[in-house]
């Protein structure tokens, strides 16, 4: 019995001395929240850059969770029924949330200040979408019927007739 | 009945006399899926909200309305008018779509393609492109196990990419050599034509022209090279142009005898 | 007759060489799917014309051959012929490890295999392809339930039913497989009624040879008897399968013949396509067909029956090799009666060389599928220790015995 006991003992306070140790070592960054932002956990949350207009289409924090669903559905309507309109278009949504790089034009997804890999690279989830989709607004296509401004100008109309 | 001792049990947790834990039990459940129903469903409700629908088809203004089968696309070539050696319609499809010479022309992607044929017996020789049929009966539809490849009201016949899984069953099962498998990383795709490796592609009858009224691009190209060998319209309108020609001037299906009814024709082959 | 008794797999180290050298085959195979998968599939032999390659090949024989590899137990459990009863074990799990390779190779060579949740949620009813992802899981799970039924010692009585379904599952799953070529329209090679018993005898004759095989290797490893009588009946069933196979084989290329419109694609493979009437005629008829019959009815003996073996299983993969590549390299023909050209090689019979990361994912799905053997008649008592005995009246349920510690051979029992 004795045995038992001190194992049991040992291991108390193995975890004793756990909770403890990572307690001492979260005291920085506690004690810094108010104070220094910066060398605090906020630090690393993703902070996307900011897409023109005035807002995004959906308020931010719908859009945060339920943007692959949005995708999912527009994806279909557009591939089988061949509706391109709608505030949910993924060129809309690439020419809105378009980041400049340092040559001045929209940054692909192979760099990490793409709009979708900020968070995506944080929350490793893997974005499948640009092996076969544009990942950025293309200078110069003719054929496309959507014209950034247009649609622009739809969307701010949509907006103003029913908003969120 | 009660085994709840009139709700003065404090394991039991239900409020009323009749109670037994069977029907708390089941009346916590049935609260939790609604509430979860609820919950899960409430995104979506949302969501239609948000949805564009209704109203025709502005001009010039992207489609709101899905596409019905009240139109079937489809494209005569008149091969008189063919030239052999011209490759206008090809180089048109390569730079509209954004596919393109690798270097590997046995994996290359090739979304049309002239064909030169020659006549064994008598020697007449004709030059044609080939492209996806967009058959009626289309075969590659039948075989994808996925249901990626489809045909959609209006005739053209696409590929879903979002759901191929890339095992090329339709490139086995085309009778035109139509697809394509994409055998290498794509880059620097067109935002109207998305590619990438790993996934079947074909003749799009450049769906994201006709979508806004306009005409495929091989058709605009041979236009523009003087030929017009290429009429592009509505197989369903008997007022329109490549119907009328149809039904004045014999048209030939290529593997008519397959019965796919192809939307593309041939005219003096 | 003395009741059969199963044993776990017991040699001891002659065990770990083989585990380790099919390990590295496997690994050997998931690299290169991983380089095939990474890079595109550019890196392989395969093209636009040749879509089905090497894997393809590889896969077809796994899935085939363990169809086939289940006809040993669903003679002894559907027709009660006691004699196979020993070996059912040893064939249920043949099967359900042959079909895992198989499916493995074909989920990693597809273009977008991370997609394969979706293929196994979408379906696309109409398509063949789409079925056979249910028999073939559907396999998997009624092969693994006969062999529990038959392990198991209060169940012996569900042996037949169970071994019922997964005889006509098996059917059902053979025809799917041989319907992917038998329903296309488009090639002169395929497009036939015939491919579905074609494949249905093909997976017989390979099973039953890919059985003798195993079982011969498994025995000998442990010493333990591969009794004579055993062999040769074995033997002669893959004859009669043998012969099924080379009379599916005849009715298809000479119904194919009185087709005007098949002439081209028959001479192709039959005459002049180079390396395909080798296949065919040296592969598959002779070597795999009339060879092997020889052997087993004019000259059966252990070593024959297992050279026949070897030979049916060279002569299935040239025939699979046949089908599927030579279909696809014979060119459509879209214009009969012209000469066609065009800058993808319309017209022109395409030419195919395996490349390196095909073999490797071919073998590598062997090597999953021997794996997964070795380790299973080593854990399980799957290996009779003997095959001439008496199972239980419940069918397959016969004495078991652990090996717990003892190493060295069995006493007599």
């Amino acid at each position: 019995m004795m045995g038992a006991q001190s194992y049991i003992a040992g291991w108390a306070y193995v975890l004793l001395s756990a909770m403890l140790v990572s307690a001492w070592l979260a005291v920085p960054a506690y004690a810094q929240e108010g104070a220094n932002p910066a060398g605090t956990r906020l630090a690393m949350a993703p902070k996307p850059a900011r897409g023109q207009g005035d807002k995004c289409v959906a308020p931010t924090d719908w859009m945060r969770r339920n943007h692959m669903s949005v995708l999912t559905h527009q994806r279909d309507k557009t591939v089988h029924d061949g509706v391109r309109a709608g505030p949910f278009d993924l060129k809309g949504c690439i020419s809105c949330h378009a980041v400049t790089g340092e040559d001045g034009k929209a940054v692909t997804v192979a760099d990490p200040k793409h709009f979708c890999r900020t968070c995506h690279d944080y929350a490793a989830v893997k974005v499948d979408c640009f092996e076969c989709h544009a990942s950025r607004p293309v200078e110069g296509e003719q054929s496309s019927q959507l014209n950034t401004e247009r649609d622009l100008a739809a969307l701010a109309d949509y907006l103003k007739g029913k908003s969120p | 009945m009660s085994k709840c001792n009139g709700g003065k049990s404090a394991d039991c947790g239900c409020n009323s006399e009749t109670s037994t834990p069977v029907e708390t039990a089941r009346r916590w459940f049935l609260k939790s899926a609604a509430a979860f129903t609820t919950i899960a469903l409430a995104p979506n409700v949302t969501l239609l909200a948000y949805a564009q629908e209704g109203g025709a088809q502005q001009p010039g203004q992207p489609r709101g309305e899905p596409v019905t089968a009240q139109k079937r696309w489809g494209l005569l070539i008149d091969l008189s008018k063919c030239a052999e050696g011209c490759e206008a319609c090809v180089g048109a499809c390569s730079r509209e779509n954004g596919w393109k010479a690798e270097g590997h022309p046995r994996t290359d992607a090739q979304w049309i393609r002239k064909v030169n044929i020659k006549n064994r017996k008598s020697g007449v020789e004709r030059s044609l492109p080939v492209m996806c049929q967009h058959c009626d009966s289309p075969p590659c539809v039948d075989v994808c196990p996925t249901g990626a490849s489809f045909k959609r009201a209006d005739g053209i016949v696409l590929v879903d990419k979002h759901i191929c899984i890339g095992c090329r069953y339709c490139v086995m099962a085309c009778p035109y050599q139509a697809r394509s498998f994409i055998h290498e990383p794509v880059e620097d795709q067109k935002s109207y034509a998305p590619r990438g490796k790993g996934t079947v592609e074909s003749c799009t009858l450049c769906v994201h022209r006709v979508d806004a009224g306009r005409e495929p691009a091989c058709v605009e190209a041979c236009e523009a090279a003087g030929h017009k060998a290429m009429i592009f319209g509505d197989l369903n309108d008997p007022a329109s142009e490549i119907s009328q020609r149809i039904a004045q001037f014999p048209t030939h299906q290529i593997r008519a005898d397959l019965r796919l009814d192809t939307g593309v024709r041939y005219q003096n082959l | 007759m003395k009741r059969v008794i199963y044993r776990e797999l017991e040699t001891e180290p002659g065990f770990w060489g083989p585990l380790v050298a099919l390990v590295l085959l496997v690994g050997a195979g998931l690299g290169s799917a991983y380089y095939m998968e990474h890079h595109g599939h550019v890196v392989t032999g395969m093209d636009n014309r040749i879509v089905w390659g090497l894997p393809h090949v590889f896969a077809i024989l796994l899935i085939v051959g363990a169809s086939g590899a289940l006809n040993v137990a669903s003679v002894g459990s559907v027709f009660g012929i006691a004699a196979y009863k020993p070996m059912a074990r040893l064939s249920a799990l043949l099967a359900i490890a042959l079909l895992a390779g198989g499916l493995a190779i074909l989920v990693l060579d597809l273009g977008r295999p991370d997609r394969l949740v979706v293929a196994m949620t979408t379906f696309n009813f109409k398509s063949i392809f789409a079925w056979n992802v249910f028999l073939y899981t559907g396999f998997l799970a009624i092969t693994v339930a006969y062999l529990y039924v038959m392990m198991e010692r209060n169940l012996g009585g569900w042996t037949k039913p169970v071994g019922t379904v997964a005889f006509i599952w098996r059917l059902a799953l053979t025809t799917g497989t041989g319907s992917i070529f038998g329903w296309l329209v488009a090639r002169d090679a395929y497009n036939s009624a015939v491919m579905a018993p074609l494949f249905i005898a093909l997976s017989l004759a390979l099973g039953t040879a890919a059985f003798i095989l195993i079982t011969s290797w498994l025995l000998a490893a442990d010493g333990r008897p591969f009794e004579e009588s055993v062999v040769t009946r074995l033997g002669r069933l893959l004859g009669i399968f043998a012969a099924a196979n080379l009379y599916f084989a005849g009715v298809q290329h000479i119904s194919a013949l009185y087709i005007a419109e098949r002439v081209p694609v028959e001479d192709f493979l039959l005459v002049s396509g180079g390396i395909y009437p080798v296949l065919f005629w040296g592969g598959q008829v002779i070597l795999g067909g009339l060879i092997p019959m020889a052997l087993v009815f004019f000259a059966a003996s252990r070593s024959t029956v297992l050279l026949a073996s070897v030979l049916a299983i060279i002569g299935a993969a040239a025939q699979i090799y046949v089908i599927i590549i030579g279909g696809q390299a014979f060119p459509l023909s879209m214009f009969p009666g012209y000469d066609v050209s065009s800058n993808i090689f319309d017209g022109a019979i395409a030419d195919y060389t395996p490349s390196l990361p095909e073999a490797a994912l071919g073998l590598g799905g062997i090597a999953i599928a021997l794996t997964a053997v070795l380790v299973a008649v080593r854990v399980l008592r799957i290996l009779p220790l003997q095959l001439i005995g008496e199972t239980d009246a419940a069918d397959g349920n016969a004495g078991t015995q652990s090996s717990g510690s003892q190493k060295g051979r069995p006493a007599a029992a």
